[in-house]
């Protein structure tokens, strides 16, 4: 083991004498730096989320180590946990080299940062009790509705509402958890949100089996790796990657270990089959920002 | 950063800027987020106003019956009530009043949520008036009590017509400051889907990106609220002033 960091270490120092990084070449900063340095969240399962112990694990951050790995073998991996509101400038100014969390992306961001290919969906839809007569959005006329303050899934029911001309009554949960209390109290009879937030609440409570996701898809959000902007040769390679990975069916199975199959440290199952978008994606991948998805 | 108030006469579903600043209203109309602000600070001011009243009456009663004389059951119930709601955060009464009462007693299950609400910023804010009345009777000479017993009035006459008016006038400077926090706390209600100004705050924040103007108007609503309560209370004070009677005419006795 140690051997192997001294070995790194040379490596590391060597490249260092040699051409400097530029400033935003990724691949030239890691070379000469000898570690690449990866930034993740640490509760947003099942994408990225940590274990303790500066142990990440996740959807993301497996897909991540991949791409690293292929594209720097042998090079140590930096962890570095990030939060909504830090993520964007640790990349822009180098602390960080990729950022596999679970950031959306959409016009706005995209001045700042770029993204790999989408390789994750989040579409907005509905839980409801096992039993529940709702189906879709159209049967919520005269129904309670839930979902979280400071989302953008009020702004979409509202929407709906309007458009679908249906008339229901919307209660405001302060967070995500208040809200699915809302829904398995009965004081709400659906709860309207992200459909990976809906199912990793499902299955962290009392009682997995008594809620179902079901209804069309109201909204959606593409979800990628970030990197810096203005990189094209550490882009394109990571676009490669997972382009390969969705051919070859290695994100399949990916997304099967991290969305259906029990996953620590609960053993619980998220139990969330891949969407359709997200299935349309893997024939033809892009990096799109969710503003071209609900056009 | 340049402010940009316009965000206000933005229409709340497509956005486009609505001339006139209100929209049309109704189920099916179009509704501005000015139309929004203002309709939340109808459901501040509702949630406000109901908890006042509660905690008044409530706060009076309990109040009063921790001083009564020779009955200390009465004030043992009394102290308990004060001890209960001001030893439990605000925030966790109001879920306890919504997520936990209703189901320990089913009655409350078809109460609205406003109804759950009030209740507990009222009941939360009536053991701390019925701690200031206490106070403000005890700060009465003893001597009050007994002429008013030696005129031969019944515990509930003497109460009536001598400690309570002047206990009453006494508090009006504390009682201001209980009647505005219950403005200013009624900011709570947002955690139980009440939409009233804070959950406005969140909620329009998010959906425009203008957080900035729009807790800046908020801000500008809460203070108009609280400082309204204020000024009444200060002509009640005033009016409601005995010569030579309250510390404020700057006699300083009773």
């Amino acid at each position: 083991m140690k051997k192997k960091h001294l070995l790194a270490f040379a490596v590391a120092a060597a490249a260092a004498t040699g051409a400097f990084a530029q400033a935003n070449d990724t691949i030239a900063k890691v070379k000469a730096g000898g570690k690449v340095v990866m930034g993740t969240r640490e509760s947003s399962a099942p994408l990225a989320y940590t274990l303790g112990n500066n142990q990440f694990v996740g959807y993301h951050v497996e897909l991540c180590q991949r791409i690293l790995k292929s594209i720097f073998p042998g090079v140590p991996v930096e962890y570095v946990a990030v939060t909504s509101a830090n993520r964007i400038p640790l990349v822009q100014n180098g602390t960080v080299d990729i950022e596999c969390g679970s950031t959306t992306n959409n016009e706005a961001r995209q001045k700042d940062v770029a993204f790999g290919l989408t390789t994750y969906v989040t579409e907005v839809r509905t839980a409801v009790k096992v039993g529940s007569p709702v189906k879709s959005v159209a049967d919520l006329n005269g129904k309670t509705v839930a979902t979280t303050t400071g989302t953008t899934s009020v702004a979409l029911l509202r929407k709906n509402k309007r458009a679908q001309g249906i008339t229901f009554n919307e209660v405001y949960g302060k967070d995500h958890a208040d809200s699915f209390l809302l829904l398995e109290s009965g004081r709400a009879d659906a709860f309207v949100m992200d459909d990976n937030i809906l199912a990793g609440l499902i299955a962290g409570s009392s009682n997995p089996k008594g809620f179902k996701i079901v209804g069309e898809t109201l909204n959606v959000e593409p979800i990628a790796v970030m990197i810096r902007k203005d990189d094209p040769k550490f882009k394109a390679a990571v676009d490669d990657y997972i382009r390969k990975a969705f051919k070859d069916g290695e994100i399949k199975l990916l997304y099967k270990k991290w969305f259906l199959d029990p996953i620590p440290p609960k053993n619980v199952a998220v139990n969330l089959p891949m969407g359709s978008v997200l299935t349309e994606l893997s024939k033809n991948p892009n990096d799109k920002p969710a503003e071209a998805f609900n056009k | 950063m340049a402010l940009d108030w316009q965000v206000f006469c933005q229409d709340t579903i497509d956005k486009t800027v609505v001339k006139g600043c209100f929209g049309t209203g109704g189920a099916t109309g179009t509704q501005t987020y000015l139309d929004w602000l203002l309709q939340a600070w109808g459901q501040t001011i509702i949630v406000a106003g109901l908890s006042l009243i509660v905690a008044l009456v409530v706060g009076a009663i309990i109040g009063t019956i921790r001083t009564l004389p020779d009955n200390p059951w009465l004030a043992r119930i009394g102290n308990w009530w004060v001890e209960l709601f001001r030893n439990i955060p605000l925030l966790v009464q109001i879920f306890l009043w919504y997520h936990v009462v209703p189901v320990l007693i089913p009655a409350f299950a078809k109460t609205p949520k406003l109804a759950l609400v009030v209740f507990g910023l009222g009941l939360f804010t009536s053991a701390r008036v019925a701690e200031q009345l206490r106070a403000g009777i005890q700060a009465l000479p003893r001597g009050q009590r007994y002429a008013g017993m030696a005129l031969g009035f019944t515990t509930l006459q003497y109460y009536r017509y001598v400690l309570l008016p002047m206990a009453f006038r006494i508090i009006i400077p504390p009682l201001t400051s209980e009647a505005m926090n219950i403005f200013k706390n009624s900011s709570v209600a947002f955690a139980v889907s009440i939409t009233e100004l804070t959950f406005f705050a969140q909620q329009a924040g998010e959906e425009t990106a203008r957080g900035i103007e729009i807790y800046m108007a908020v801000t500008v609503l809460y203070v108009i609220s609280a400082f309204a309560i204020n000024r009444i209370m200060a002509f009640i004070e005033k009016r409601s002033r005995v010569p030579g009677l309250v510390a404020s005419t700057g006699g300083g006795g009773h």
